[in-house]
């Protein structure tokens, strides 16, 4: 592979890569690692502790912090759900339902929250409540994360399905299968790692999400974003910096999780 | 978004022909009301008159617009002046995302040229480890790039302890710490299209041109480069249409100087202006300069398809 004269590779190159790869994970292992500082100070290094991870669950401020994990958690689970199911439904019409005139519509519509700024969803989305009186609250931020989650969900449902050839639920209905049963037997079965893998990416979109959480939430309630943004606002303090660690690592094992799935899927 | 709904046709079948219109029902109306609606009604919104503390009177109205775009003095008699205030910001913030465009492109180029050019099974692992960073907290890793730039932060504290500099180099709060921070948000958007657009290229177009006398570099620009080009526009729409509407990294790397539309935004309706229709105006401004983009875009690679 190293021949001397190898057309493909670029001198520096290399180098360019791991300068990358370092910014991209200095910032946050410098985060990490000083969310064990022993010290109340963010800037001078005291030795390890485990101190500010025992604040973040007993300190005063720990209920506060509960109360929007718990908020997150659950907008979360709910919107992933509904994301993965009404994306899946989606999916099933595009590629399963021959052609039909409102087939590119559909894929635009779906797409839609992908191309529209946040900040843009966020105004319109406040604007939208407002004027239906729908008051601001957790159901809000809900309803606008199920939105934003489509598109995320439909992408790994809809590339699984593009990867099942449909001779499988012909077989099942040269069988007499019903419709019905070739969807719920045949056609779910095998969309499976697709479907989780959507949810966990709608999962972490939504748990991520600040913008547009921080325009529809109403007053008093917070999730996790917002409750960290507010924080950060008088100043970085340790404790911040272990609840970031926390979700950081939340984060990464999803995203492991999802890729896990994907790369078992293709190899069997 | 880009490819990713390119109609395969070949898995496609009738199966659940009957049955359509309820499986896209929940779509349609889930993003009918909760995504298009919406901007709908941000439109007419934008054409309203304010109220002062927040929300709109119903009657129409340019005044949103008309503050956007002129001064017309403190009680509103004088002759129409261009107003720069607005339109240098988004002027501000068009340049801000460019640069992190353009230093986005000068790093992830070569990451992609590298991760596409390493053995088949070691690929899948080198992509994965360039967009784990993107499925962290946005807003976590704005606060990161913060605590790494700040003047007490490990970044210059390292410098200095190198003898790099003598005092820190005060870099949050200007335009500098900014583009960084974009950079930093949307690097791993520059790198995977890149990445897929030089995966599909036909190295034997790079032998044909050596075998040519052709330098590697002469390769590499006028072969290569042309050949990924579409990959190369997808990376840089995907970095600069989220920076250009970014609220975070002004928000917390910039401070009160360096405003972007984001933060403009924002403050018409979080903050102390509290003026709806003209940060509805702002928005419909915002959307459709990126619609405009998308548009430009999307012909660009057809074109380059055909």
């Amino acid at each position: 592979m190293a021949k001397p004269h190898d057309l493909r590779r670029y001198p520096g190159f290399l180098a360019i890569t791991i300068l990358c790869l370092v910014i991209l994970y200095a910032p946050l292992m410098v985060v990490a690692v000083y969310s064990f500082n022993a010290s109340a100070s963010i800037t001078i290094w005291e030795g390890f502790s485990l101190r500010w991870y025992a604040d973040v669950f007993t300190g005063p401020e720990s209920a506060k912090y509960r109360d929007a994990a718990w908020n997150s958690f659950i907008i979360a689970i709910t919107a992933a759900t509904s994301a993965s199911i009404i994306a899946t439904l989606a999916a099933t019409a595009v590629l399963r339902s021959g052609k039909f005139r409102l087939r590119t519509v559909s894929i635009g519509l779906i797409s839609l929250p992908l191309m529209v700024p946040e900040i843009v969803t966020a105004v319109a989305t406040l604007i939208f409540f407002n004027a239906l009186a729908f008051e601001r609250g957790i159901l809000t931020i809900l309803l606008a994360h199920i939105a934003f989650c489509i598109p995320f969900a439909y992408m790994p449902i809809s590339a699984r399905m593009q990867g099942i050839e449909a001779s499988y639920e012909q077989a099942a209905m040269d069988l007499y299968a019903t419709k019905r049963m070739a969807f719920t037997r045949i056609l779910m079965p095998l969309m499976m790692p697709g479907i989780v893998s959507g949810f966990i990416l709608a999962f972490i979109i939504s748990l991520d999400d600040f913008i547009i959480t921080n325009f529809v939430k109403g007053a008093g309630v917070e999730t996790l974003p917002t409750a960290i943004f507010g924080a950060v606002k008088q100043g970085i303090k340790p404790n911040i910096m272990a609840i970031s660690t926390l979700l950081l690592l939340v984060s990464i094992v999803m995203v492991a999780l999802s890729w896990l799935i994907g790369r078992k899927d293709q190899k069997t | 978004m880009a490819g990713g709904a390119a109609p395969g046709g070949s898995v496609q079948s009738e199966t659940y022909r009957e049955a359509r219109l309820w499986l896209l029902l929940p779509a349609w109306v889930t993003l009918g009301l909760l995504t298009l609606a919406p901007l709908m009604i941000m439109l007419v919104y934008s054409f309203l008159t304010k109220e002062f503390r927040g929300g709109v009177i119903w009657e129409f109205s340019l005044g949103a617009y008309d503050q956007f775009f002129f001064d017309r003095g403190l009680f509103g008699d004088d002759a129409p002046k261009i107003e720069w205030t607005y339109i240098g910001i988004f002027w501000r913030s068009i340049w801000q995302a460019g640069v992190a465009t353009i230093l986005s492109l000068l790093i992830g180029f070569p990451t992609a040229y590298f991760i596409a050019t390493r053995p088949q099974r070691q690929r899948a692992l080198w992509v994965f480890l360039v967009t784990i960073p993107y499925w962290v907290n946005l807003l976590i890793r704005t606060v990161s790039m913060k605590f790494l730039l700040r003047d007490e932060g490990p970044l210059n504290d390292g410098l200095m302890a190198l003898g790099v500099i003598s005092e820190p180099l005060g870099i949050v709060n200007t335009n500098l710490a900014v583009q960084l921070g974009l950079f930093y948000s949307y690097l791993p958007f520059m790198v995977l299209p890149i990445y897929a657009a030089v995966e599909r290229y036909n190295f034997a177009l790079s032998e044909a041109a050596a075998d040519l006398y052709a330098p590697r570099w002469t390769v590499l620009r006028r072969v290569l480069l042309p050949a990924v080009k579409p990959g190369i526009v997808a990376g840089c729409i995907l970095v600069f249409v989220p920076s250009l509407g970014s609220f975070l990294a002004p928000d917390l790397l910039g401070g009160a100087k360096n405003f972007m539309i984001g933060s403009l935004i924002e403050e018409q309706f979080k903050g102390n202006a509290g003026n709806w229709p003209f940060g509805a105006a702002a928005s419909m401004i915002l959307l459709s300069m990126v619609l405009i983009l998308l548009i430009f875009s999307a012909r660009q690679s057809q074109k380059g398809g055909a």
